[in-house]
């Protein structure tokens, strides 16, 4: 047997931590969505879910190829997705939580908690892309104008599960405010504004994520007085995996990610 | 597991290929509504790259043929082979048709 593959190590600059936290969002969201794979709730739906997760795996692929160029050592796709340590990620806290959570190690969740957190990201993402298309830096522009079509098709699809689970059954309602409860303490994470932010803005990479806050919490809100529910208070809590600092979850999610790549160095089948 | 009583609806599936005039039905699927039935006919039957529309229909709002009606329907066509346009000389210039 092989030896197991090594950590890389990688010089995080603030552009590289700014195009990696996008990718990482992409990749772990994908890496979630694809837990649904031959368990959602109806076949059509798990077809949707995985044609999702797949769009989302696509985004990543790019955006860590493009890193990959921006960092300097040469690194491809491949070893930035599955040989990082897990502070060298900096996706959203949101996308590592626990999603389909109703397997059988991991009792309780359900579907609402999915179209939910769909919805906030896609929003989001979708809201990005489309700063992202003015980008100083082609490569990235380019990854958002086709990014940004499959985003909005994300949005307007979990956007309709939210409304009808919303405004369906007493039953569908309750859970989909207990899934909003759970996801909108980490949504403050997606508008605070670092370094990171500041450089982005300032050489033209990208927008600040502050800067995408108000015509997110628009579209959202829409969404949600159709679904029957209140947007909740901001929160004082702050997730910081944008940081590299993670929850518990990332830990879990890294490992059955990453075993292959770890155990077949460079394994291709 | 749902019981068949509480089941979404079926709808039938129509897609217009790429280089294709018309609308073709390729297949049914389960969806609670409508405009549901349009996004999972987008992802269950386009996600190869087969289709630029979709039309969806409810299958309940079908009316079909009876099946049993099939012989007194279709088979006293069987002789009628005048009802081709095959007796026809046509001059050589459109030869091709």
């Amino acid at each position: 047997m092989n030896a197991v593959a090594a950590s890389i190590r990688l010089h995080v600059t603030l552009p590289v931590q700014y195009v990696l936290r996008i990718a990482d969002t992409c990749l772990i969201h994908a890496q979630r969505l694809a837990e649904w794979c031959g368990h959602g709730p109806v076949l059509e739906e798990d077809i949707a879910l995985t044609n999702m997760a797949l769009d989302l795996l696509g985004q990543a692929r790019a955006l860590l190829s493009h890193v990959g160029r921006l960092e300097g050592q040469g690194l491809d796709e491949d070893r930035l997705a599955f040989l990082r340590d897990e502070r060298q990620y900096f996706n959203l806290t949101l996308v590592e939580q626990p999603m389909r959570r109703s397997s059988a190690h991991a009792p309780g969740g359900d579907f609402a908690d999915t179209v939910l957190r769909n919805l906030l990201l896609a929003t989001w993402l979708k809201g990005l892309w489309t700063r992202l298309g003015a980008s100083a830096d082609a490569e990235l522009a380019a990854i958002a104008g086709k990014a940004v079509k499959e985003a909005r098709y994300h949005q307007q699809h979990a956007g309709d599960w939210v409304v009808r689970l919303g405004d369906g059954t007493a039953e569908s309602a309750a859970r989909l405010h207990a899934a909003l409860e759970r996801a909108w303490p980490y949504t403050r994470e997606m508008f605070s504004r670092d370094a990171v932010d500041i450089a982005a803005e300032a050489s033209g990479l990208g927008p600040a994520r502050d800067a995408l806050r108000d015509a997110w919490l628009t579209e959202v809100a829409v969404v949600l007085a159709e679904a029957r529910l209140a947007v909740p208070a901001e929160t004082a809590f702050l997730s910081t995996g944008t940081v590299g600092r993670h929850s518990e979850h990332m830990g879990f999610i890294l490992a059955e990610m990453q075993s292959l790549q770890r155990q077949y160095p460079g394994g291709r089948w | 597991m749902s019981t068949p009583g509480n089941e979404w609806p079926l709808w039938e599936i129509f897609v217009r290929p790429k280089a294709g005039l018309d609308h073709k039905h390729c297949g049914s699927l389960h969806a609670p509504d409508a405009k549901m039935a349009v996004q999972l006919a987008r992802e269950v039957y386009t996600r190869r790259q087969e289709g630029t529309s979709v039309w969806v229909v409810k299958s309940s709002d079908i009316t079909a043929s009876d099946p049993g009606d099939k012989g007194m329907l279709f088979d006293p066509m069987e002789d009628k082979v005048y009802r081709h346009p095959t007796f026809y000389e046509l001059p050589d210039s459109v030869n091709h048709m």
